[in-house]
């Protein structure tokens, strides 16, 4: 069982004037085998942070993380990271991208060739084996990334908003890949995400982060992650529990985003 | 003056019928020629082919016609030849005048020359006769041969019959005539507007050196060996300040230890010119090879570390973070990640490092060497041969570019990517 862990959470940066940034303050949470949990909040309540310290580049000044019973100390492949974009590798094929992880650990071309032709026949890329990343169209980049991220079989994924670069139409086909891998691979994800309906549609929990310092506000579960798999997510954004929960998160995050605002106000006059 | 106005109206000329008349024959209808608002747009402005070709031409055939080329069918005007003559009046202490005439024949410098035959003449002022090379002047003793002589207290009142005094200039057929202070007359036939052979010679002279340096060789090796030498310098320095330069840039970017270490002398260095160098690199390595292959080391090493340095500094942390969830090792993300994303900044250091190296050789050879392209030019300068001296400079040019534009093919094969993330 790959169970993630997070314990007391605090992250504080000290910055040159000798005042500090509480960017995370306390966060716990515990993420089962194959959830899929949607991180929501203003920009400024470290949820980015909190994705690093998760992925290992940043190390927390208090609480830790464990996976599977064993402390999170460093980037490691049991934890693939999806980025927003510009993180493939330009002097490579789609192939080797997809491949890079095994080719890492030293499998040879007999072993991953199968898994690595399988993903990219997922993701819908198996002509573009050969193409140079740079050749490819935003989502067909943000489909490599997926396929190269799952090629390393992590047992964590963590998107940092994988989709935001992408355009609307391209964007809902995408969150139903997303959703599609999700019940297949069976992964535990963490998404981060700028959007209320993609945070909605996506993850099964949703953390919506409060900012000042950076905490978890409110925790969600929500049905329609599951109730989309393989299905028109429009049909499910018509549901009406679907808009009732959408404006009851915009009107708390729009309620975050006045209070910075005011704060900032204040503190100028 | 002249020069350039003729240059303008080429421009001028070439433009209006270029774009006027041949354009409306081949209209085409790619995405470009279709766009309205080109004026402001530097994607819509490409090089105008036929501009390239026309400039290189005229520059040609200007040089060509102002140097009396017998490549080109049309001259500017060039210096008098041939004989001619002119008046001066001489009068005596006791008013007496008398006119003489001074028959003068202009040559090619060159050209075999002998003097006029001519007959005295009738009273006080004898006949003289001069011979003067082309864009050349000539003191004329007139009074040598005459009766009555400025020792005597005679003086010249008059050339071609208009008054003249010393500092003063007369205008004669095919030439002036200028009154010297101690009253003796001074000639310069017309120089016209051609360039004289020493100061500019005409292509074909040029030419003609190509071929004969290329054969018999000049300052003791041929001109082949003079420009493989200097090429091979450059290459050899080059190559050593990239071994050298790529790895402590990547340091550089890598670690704070190397960077706080190093960043004061690179910092330093870069902005001497490799120039300022060539004293202190005479005076440790002398002017034999090793010395130049050190100076150009030095001028390839701090373009090739700091571009290194940006290489490393120009990897988005995005893709550090992704290779090291994918299990990349230290060195595993140096070898897939760091290297090849710094490519292309390597590429952009090495055209302006090798660039620089040519420019340095061209230099240090110029002060002191044994051969080479730069010590070839500085030696036919000093005996003024100007025909050398152009052929060097049109060659080192094309050798320059040459380099340049094989750099640019390379890149583009190496490093496809560039530009395009």
């Amino acid at each position: 069982m790959s169970t993630l862990t997070i314990e007391n959470l605090s992250m504080r940066f000290d910055l040159p004037n000798g005042e500090h940034v509480q960017a995370l303050k306390d966060v716990s949470l515990e993420l089962g085998t194959g959830e899929l949990m949607s991180v929501l909040g203003p920009s400024g309540c470290g949820k980015t942070t909190l994705l690093n310290i998760v992925a290992g580049f940043l190390a927390p000044t208090e609480g830790q993380i464990t996976l599977s019973g064993h402390k999170v100390s460093g980037p490691d492949a049991e934890r693939g990271m999806v980025f927003q974009q510009g993180a493939l590798f330009e002097w490579m094929s789609v192939r080797d991208n997809v491949s890079f992880g095994p080719r890492m650990r030293g499998q040879r071309k007999a072993e991953y060739k199968e898994t690595v032709d399988h993903l990219l026949e997922v993701v819908g890329l198996k002509d573009f084996k050969e193409k140079a990343v740079y050749e490819l169209s935003g989502g067909m980049q943000q489909r490599v990334a997926l396929a190269r991220c799952l090629a390393n079989d992590p047992d964590v994924i963590l998107m940092d908003e994988p989709l935001g670069a992408l355009d609307a139409l391209t964007r809902e086909k995408m969150q139903g890949l997303v959703l599609k891998l999700w019940k297949e691979t069976g992964k535990t994800i963490i998404l981060i995400t700028h959007s209320v309906e993609e945070a909605l549609l996506l993850g099964e929990r949703l953390l919506v982060m409060a900012p000042r310092p950076g905490r978890i506000h409110k925790e969600y579960r929500l049905p329609f992650a599951d109730n989309g798999v393989g299905k028109d997510l429009r049909e499910v954004k018509k549901d009406p529990e679907f808009a009732v929960k959408r404006e009851e998160i915009l009107s708390m995050i729009w309620d975050m985003e006045e209070e910075i605002m005011g704060r900032s106000e204040g503190a100028g006059a | 003056m002249t020069l350039l106005l003729i240059y303008v109206a080429v421009f001028a000329v070439a433009f209006a019928v270029v774009r006027l008349g041949l354009k409306r024959m081949m209209e085409r209808h790619d995405f470009t020629s279709l766009k309205t608002v080109t004026f402001g747009d530097e994607s819509a402005v490409r090089p105008d082919r036929w501009a390239s070709v026309i400039s290189v031409i005229t520059i040609f055939l200007l040089w060509g016609a102002f140097t009396g080329s017998s490549w080109v069918p049309v001259h500017a005007p060039g210096p008098f030849v041939g004989d001619t003559e002119f008046t001066y009046t001489l009068e005596a202490p006791d008013g007496r005048t008398d006119d003489a005439t001074i028959f003068a024949r202009v040559f090619r410098v060159g050209d075999d020359v002998q003097e006029r035959e001519i007959e005295p003449g009738e009273g006080f002022a004898k006949n003289d006769t001069i011979t003067v090379g082309a864009w050349r002047s000539d003191l004329i003793l007139m009074d040598r041969n005459d009766e009555v002589t400025r020792k005597d207290g005679a003086q010249v009142i008059a050339v071609d019959g208009k008054p003249i005094t010393p500092g003063k200039t007369v205008r004669v057929d095919d030439g002036k005539v200028v009154m010297s202070s101690k009253g003796s007359l001074n000639f310069s036939p017309a120089k016209g507007m051609q360039m004289e052979p020493i100061w500019l010679p005409p292509p074909e002279d040029v030419v003609a050196r190509v071929g004969e340096i290329s054969r018999e060789g000049y300052q003791n090796f041929t001109l082949w060996e003079h420009l493989y030498w200097s090429l091979y310098r450059v290459i050899v320095g080059f190559f050593f300040g990239a071994l050298v330069g790529i790895p402590l840039g990547y340091a550089m970017g890598l670690s704070d230890w190397f960077r706080g270490w190093f960043d004061p002398i690179v910092e330093f260095m870069r902005p001497v010119p490799p120039l300022a160098l060539i004293p202190l690199v005479i005076i440790w390595a002398g002017i034999g090879e090793s010395g130049k292959i050190i100076l150009l080391f030095l001028a390839a090493l701090w373009i090739m570390t700091i571009s290194a340095r940006a290489g490393v500094s120009g990897v988005a942390i995005s893709k550090v973070h992704a290779a090291y969830s994918l299990g990349a090792s230290k060195w595993q993300l140096m070898r897939h990640v760091i290297m090849p994303n710094s490519l292309p900044e390597i590429f952009t250091g090495a055209r302006v490092a090798m660039g620089v190296c040519w420019g340095t050789v061209v230099a240090a050879e110029l002060v002191a060497a044994e051969k080479g392209a730069g010590m070839m030019i500085m030696v036919a300068s000093r005996f003024q041969l100007t025909d050398i001296v152009i052929m060097g400079i049109i060659l080192i040019g094309i050798i320059g570019y040459g380099i340049d534009i094989l750099m640019r093919k390379a890149e583009a094969w190496l490093v496809p990517w560039k530009g395009k993330i």
